[in-house]
């Protein structure tokens, strides 16, 4: 059993901190992470809730396998109801603070109500504390980690907090640990500050010991690791190019989303990819990335650490940038750059820096920039307005729209409703690229019809990390479909959305589903826990967590016609690449999809699914 | 033929895998708090540098230590603490230069790696190379190796 078999509970509105033990009988069918989580959430809280209410809950869950040596073992999950979406909301974060909650004692915390003024909490081991954050609320993630160690005196102190974003009500805000490493989609972190919660800061000194079978358990993750190391994925591409490996190769095949999507290919693709990351700047002579890093437990380390050109027109003078620190990863750089149109390197660099110091999602936040620059070219956002010209294509639109976002002045106020609200706000709810409120991500679905189905039927709205079908369509893992073909695509979502939510559930990275399958990962867990964790077993936990989520979303108002995609996607072909003329054929894949799933028509779980899920 | 442990940390990519080997193998629990070697993140240059005793062959610690309880073995070239012996003192970790030696005030002793009796448990989960057990005399091997691969052995001699 590794789970320290505990949970937190911390009622902000009386401002009290309660221990209980985990709920077991709930750990065999939901596991950790985001099915457990998502299982006392979905118990305590009714599906009608306002996400900015303090009725609604926060809760913060760590995985059987976080803070173990399990590759990728240290990620946490913020499960809420989303901000942004009104849907399920689970976020995924890496970094270091997940394993150090759990090592402190702790397999989740459950947030509810509201505190009356500013706190954070403070968890040393068994001793957790509500304290005043009066002197950090106003500031931004940065400043509140580091004034957070200085105050407890405490350089080994983990914290995950909000930045400025957050407070002002940013609805993509998310929250983010490490200083760089987020739960970053569907408003999660604007839900912490609804909260008057700032930050959670950690430090655990007890440990996670209680592995079941110890040796079975070293030789199976020792296994494991050999597999991540031999792939050439995850042993070779993402520890040298990160995942901006994807631009060139997504930009080639068709399916880069350009300019708030009216194109599938950005001709500024190579100038925003790892290769130009990875080269000498003219400028200065330096790269703009220092080196990789890996997240708590990771022997994949994927992540992009940068340093930006003191002398580019963002930092010039401002020495607070000029270190290194989190970069560009492939989701960021598209959002940030082709979405808009923008090939500035560093611009989007430094876009990223804030979404980081001040904790926004830069996906919502760049597809938002490109719903901004067509209202813009339309003639019906104006200059005054906005407060910069913002054609496509502008860096210093998309910085100043950085710098505005994050500190929720200005046009940044508009900025925070997110696309869907901001178009609907001025008369053009056709030009937001989302669904159920939340942006697309960086991959049209024109060119890669599986991810259609993807974004329309995630359970958090439009997002990439529910069912990564680009790895079968594009990287033939685990084995090649055509991207341009909607057969066989909705047994495939099924399949990556089921893998999926144990992947999230156990504790790890779904990064590791690049070489890792569920055969991979069984074996980790059963030597590590009580309970059955063969393969079939997961096959269902994954189907069963899916499935609640579902019924969540249904209960909270979600129908079939939420299933949809933008008639951008659905209606214009892609005027370029092996994709030119297709659009996307969500209207084949979706009635297959739920005849699959075992749900009605309608898109509901029929009572025989349901029953034989255990729901 | 001794062994040490040998750090390139131009390899580290901050995992901290060998935190948790270390603490699993001496305490029993994945605890980095608990690592007699840790990883330091220079967050603004982006380096991770780990960071371990190097066994001094004149241990400061080791003179330094009124009771006698950190003592060689001779084969590993391992300095030892003796936990029945050690009384907690903690001069050791005054003496100590490096800060390697430290106390730990649940058990009321102090701790340092040991070398895990000649298979360190953290050579052996780092993912990377930069933590290696290695020949005590060829540290530098692989340095050198790397220097002398770049010399052009056709360059024209004056």
């Amino acid at each position: 059993m590794s789970w320290q078999r505990k949970i937190l509970r911390v009622d902000l509105t009386a401002g009290t901190v309660t221990s209980e033990p985990l709920n077991m009988e709930w750990a065999m069918e939901y596991l950790g992470s985001r099915g457990l989580g998502t299982k006392y959430f979905i118990e305590e809280v009714g599906a009608g809730v306002d996400p900015l209410s303090p009725a609604n809950k926060l809760i913060f869950a760590t995985g059987p396998l976080t803070g173990t040596m399990a590759s990728t073992g240290g990620r946490y999950t913020v499960i809420t109801k989303g901000a942004l979406t009104g849907a399920i909301a689970c976020s995924n974060s890496g970094g270091y603070w997940g394993a150090e909650l759990k090592m402190a004692g702790w397999d989740m915390i459950v947030f509810e109500g509201k505190s009356p003024k500013p706190v954070y909490l403070l968890v040393r081991d068994g001793e957790v504390t509500i304290e005043d954050a009066a002197e950090f609320w106003g500031t931004s993630v940065w400043h509140t980690e580091e004034h957070l160690k200085a105050k407890h005196q405490d350089p080994l102190m983990r914290v995950s907090s909000v930045g400025r974003s957050a407070e002002k009500g940013c609805l993509y805000a998310a929250v983010v640990n490490d200083l760089h490493r987020a739960a970053g989609r569907s408003g999660v972190g604007t839900v912490m500050a609804s909260k008057n919660l700032k930050a959670i800061a950690v430090r655990g000194t007890v440990g996670v010991g209680n592995i079941r079978d110890p040796k079975a358990f070293f030789d199976a993750s020792k296994a494991a690791k050999k597999v991540l190391a031999d792939n050439a994925v995850t042993g070779q591409g993402l520890p040298a190019y990160g995942t901006q490996v994807l631009m060139n190769v997504i930009n080639e095949i068709g399916a880069l989303p350009t300019r708030n999507h009216k194109d599938v290919q950005f001709e500024g693709a190579r100038d925003i990819s790892a290769e130009a990351m990875a080269e000498k700047r003219p400028t200065d002579g330096k790269a703009n990335l220092v080196t990789n890093q890996a997240c708590f437990g990771c022997t994949i380390a994927c992540g992009r650490i940068s340093q930006m050109d003191k002398g580019h027109y963002t930092v010039e003078n401002r020495p607070q940038y000029w270190g290194a620190s989190g970069g560009l990863e492939y989701e960021a750089a598209w959002a940030l750059g082709a979405a808009n149109g923008v090939n500035d390197l560093e611009a989007l660099t430094y876009a990223n820096f804030l979404a980081n110091e001040d904790g926004f999602d830069p996906i919502s936040f760049g597809a938002t920039v490109g719903a901004v620059m067509e209202l813009y070219e339309m003639g019906v956002l104006t200059k005054e307005q906005i407060g910069i010209e913002a054609p496509f294509g502008s860096a210093k639109a998309l910085t100043f729209l950085a710098e505005k976002t994050a500190t929720g002045e200005g046009f940044g106020k508009e900025m925070g409703l997110g696309s869907k609200r901001l178009t609907e706000k001025y008369g053009h709810p056709e030009l937001s690229m989302s669904v159920k409120g939340q942006e697309f991500p960086a991959y049209d679905s024109r060119g890669i019809q599986g991810m259609g189905l993807t974004y329309a039927t995630s359970n958090r709205g439009a997002c990439h990390l529910r069912s990564y079908t680009v790895a079968s369509e594009v990287l033939g893992i685990p084995i090649k479909t055509d991207p341009l073909a909607t057969d066989g695509k909705a047994g495939l979502v099924k399949a990556f959305q089921d893998a999926t939510a144990v992947f999230d559930s156990a504790g790890i990275c779904l990064f590791t589903s690049f070489a890792w399958s569920l055969v991979d990962v069984a074996p980790q867990l059963q030597a590590a826990c009580e309970g059955d964790w063969s393969l079939e077993n997961l096959n269902v936990v994954g189907e069963r967590i899916w499935n609640m989520e579902r019924m969540f979303n249904n209960a909270a108002g979600f129908t079939s016609k939420d299933d949809t995609l933008p008639k951008r996607l659905t209606t214009e072909p892609a005027k370029t690449g092996p994709a030119k003329g297709l659009v996307n054929g969500l209207d084949k894949m979706l009635p297959e999809y739920y005849a699959e799933r075992g749900w009605t028509p309608d898109g509901i779980p029929t009572p025989e699914t349901r029953a034989r899920l255990g729901l | 033929m001794m062994n040490s442990l040998h750090i390139d940390a131009s390899k580290c990519t901050g995992c901290l895998q060998c935190e948790m080997a270390c603490s699993y193998e001496n305490h029993g629990v994945f605890a980095t708090s608990k690592s007699r070697i840790k990883v330091f993140d220079f967050h603004s240059t982006g380096r991770k540098v780990p960071y371990t005793c190097t066994q001094c062959a004149e241990a400061w610690c080791m003179h330094a230590c009124p009771v006698g309880a950190i003592h060689e073995d001779k084969a590993l070239g391992a300095k030892v603490v003796n936990e029945t012996t050690c009384v907690g003192c903690k001069v050791c970790t005054i003496a100590c230069p490096f800060g390697t030696i430290n106390y730990v005030a649940d058990t009321g002793k102090v701790q340092k790696c040991d070398l895990c009796a000649g298979k360190p448990a953290c050579a052996e989960a780092c993912p990377t190379g930069a933590i290696t057990f290695v020949d005590a005399s060829w540290t530098g091997l692989d340095r050198m190796r790397a220097w002398a691969e770049k010399l052009d052995t056709n360059a024209p001699t004056a």
